[in-house]
């Protein structure tokens, strides 16, 4: 009796651990399946093609993609330097009686949901961007600065993590020979924990692709490309999100699925790359 | 100017640099949390919480729905994940442990942790909403399910890699079998690590709005049946806010005050769990 219990309870948890592979593999299935008849209708076009008219039956992802790639960038830009600038604070320059509260709170705060974010972007800063830069304030600007604060406690939590794997050692003999904070941060911390900061900054940016709620309510889902960063404008996800609940014909479906598939791909690269590539070297070293 | 004063200036620069981008941070965070704080419970009332949803401009309107709706499509995700992820994640730590098979799984779900939620909706979408021919809250469930999944599963494999082996084999020579090791002996040891990893699991989900959108949908009204669409606070929230209507958009601060305050108590007490388990 209890072998058979024993047995089962090991097939059990192999099946369901199998089942977890079986599942990404069925995701990527459908969205596939579902995606056919928009690769038929528009093969590589799809994916340079600028208009996006439902009531033509004549979908561009162009427009979409133009706007996860630029207002990723933004997001990137600003919090790149800040998250830098976060973790040097709490790994080398806070106090000790600091270091834990701040920590903690940045870290709360990554756990905050990104709808939260967005909404706050919607009441408070889409004012400001209309005040200072003109427009209507749903831009792809607002879209990049909300983004960029929505990653920025993750990025920081990260980032430090990483600069904290450099041992302690390392840091007291630079200090002993008569390094500054910053000479030992260029010259001990960065180079040593380069890996894991470069791999948290893609994680980062494997996140920041694929985010919806943040951007939703501050971009406008405007299917146009515009150099004027002050324009409302659409991203994969603010596309998905406003119009699958609207699509009528199945072209019109397949094309969303489609882009649901582009962007499943294209962050599980970037996530892969930032894990495989550049956060398992950190830790083998 | 000398060498040593250069470096040493250029130390002072980067550092109030430093300083500086670490208020700027907070300060942003701050003002989010400010915001949420002040506009939450200025909107914070007993009908909240009594009132179903009511047209604008209704007096008597409240989020009794969304939260009952919250409860029923987390729940249900919550009672199937957690369970499956803690087999998996036991399959992983115990079983699989470094074989190839462990490993791809390990890396899936890493991969699936920070992949975009909205995915998970729209393949929802394809099999359970579109078959069914409309919204319904099993669908909402079922892709908070997916993306729970990963997350207990990993932090179990951890948790229970942190349980000494000495205590295993300890069991073992008693003649205890493997099962009777694990539920036993491993469990036990990785309790409090198991249910922090639930806590942070059930707080992630709790939040997710995009994989909702065209899942569980939204009804303004109160609704039970899980096969019909169903409220929830997020997509609530993000519909109420970006309506014309002040009296909606301040429910909707209400609904972001209650599931901010919801998420952020789960994150404390999972944290607590960890410290008081490191103090011992």
């Amino acid at each position: 009796m209890s072998i058979l219990i024993d047995k089962l309870f090991s097939y059990a948890t192999k099946f369901v651990a199998i089942a977890v592979l079986l599942l990404v593999a069925w995701i990527f299935t459908i969205l596939f399946q579902n995606s056919i008849d928009s690769i038929e209708a528009f093969g590589f076009d799809f994916l340079t093609e600028t208009k996006w008219a439902p009531n033509l039956e004549k979908f561009g992802a162009l427009p979409a993609i133009y706007g996860s790639v630029v207002s990723t960038f933004l997001a990137m830009v600003l919090a790149v330097p800040l998250a830098i600038g976060v973790a040097i604070f709490l790994s080398e320059l806070a106090p000790a009686k600091l270091k834990s509260p701040v920590g903690v709170s940045i870290e709360l705060l990554a756990a905050i949901p990104s709808v939260i974010y967005g909404m706050w972007g919607l009441f408070y800063f889409v004012p400001i961007v209309r005040d200072i830069f003109g427009g209507i304030g749903i831009s792809m600007l607002t879209a990049g600065i909300v983004l960029s604060i929505m990653i920025l406690p993750f990025m920081a939590a990260v980032t430090r993590d990483a600069m904290n794997t450099t041992p302690d050692i390392l840091k007291e003999s630079a200090y002993a020979l008569g390094g500054t904070k910053w000479d030992v941060i260029k010259d001990i911390i960065i180079p040593y924990a380069k890996a894991g900061i470069i791999g948290s900054f893609i994680l980062a940016l494997g996140r920041a692709i694929g985010e919806t709620m943040a951007v939703t309510f501050v971009m406008g889902n405007v299917h146009k490309i515009s150099f004027d960063l002050t324009e409302p404008a659409t991203s994969i996800p603010v596309t998905l999100a406003n119009e699958f609940t609207e699509a009528d014909t199945s072209l019109y479906y397949s094309s969303l699925f489609e882009l649901s598939l582009f962007l499943l791909v294209i962050s599980f690269t970037i996530i892969s790359i930032a894990k495989f590539y550049f956060l398992r070297r950190q830790r083998a070293a | 100017m000398t060498h040593t004063q250069k470096r040493i200036i250029t130390n002072n620069i980067v550092m109030i640099l430093s300083a500086l981008s670490a208020i700027i941070g907070i300060g942003f965070l701050f003002w989010i949390l400010g915001v949420l704080v002040l506009n939450g419970i200025d909107a914070l009332s007993w009908t909240i919480f009594t009132q179903e949803g009511a047209p604008p401009g209704y007096e008597e309107s409240g989020l009794k729905h969304a939260l009952i709706g919250q409860l029923f499509i987390v729940g249900i995700a919550t009672v199937v994940g957690v369970p499956l992820g803690i087999l998996a994640g036991t399959y992983l730590s115990e079983y699989g442990q470094m074989s190839k098979l462990a490993q791809t799984v390990r890396d899936i779900s890493d991969i699936m942790m920070s992949a975009p939620s909205i995915v998970i909706g729209a393949f929802v979408y394809a099999i359970v909403v579109a078959p069914m021919g409309h919204f319904s809250g099993w669908a909402g469930s079922i892709a908070l399910t997916i993306i729970m999944l990963p997350i207990i599963l990993r932090t179990t494999d951890d948790m229970l890699q942190l349980v000494p082996s000495t205590l295993r084999e300890a069991a073992f020579a008693l003649g205890a079998s493997k099962y009777k090791v694990i539920t036993q002996i491993v469990y036990r040891g990785a309790k409090a690590g198991i249910l922090t990893g639930v806590l942070l699991g059930v707080a992630r989900v709790a939040g997710e709005t995009a994989p909702l959108l065209f899942t569980s949908f939204n009804d303004n009204f109160l609704n039970t049946d899980m096969s019909e669409p169903m409220a929830s606070l997020t997509v609530t929230m993000y519909n109420y806010a970006t309506s014309p209507y002040e009296d909606w958009q301040k429910l909707g601060w209400a609904a972001a005050f209650i599931l901010s305050m919801f998420i952020l108590s789960l994150n404390i007490i999972g944290r607590l769990f960890l410290l008081k388990k490191k103090g011992k």
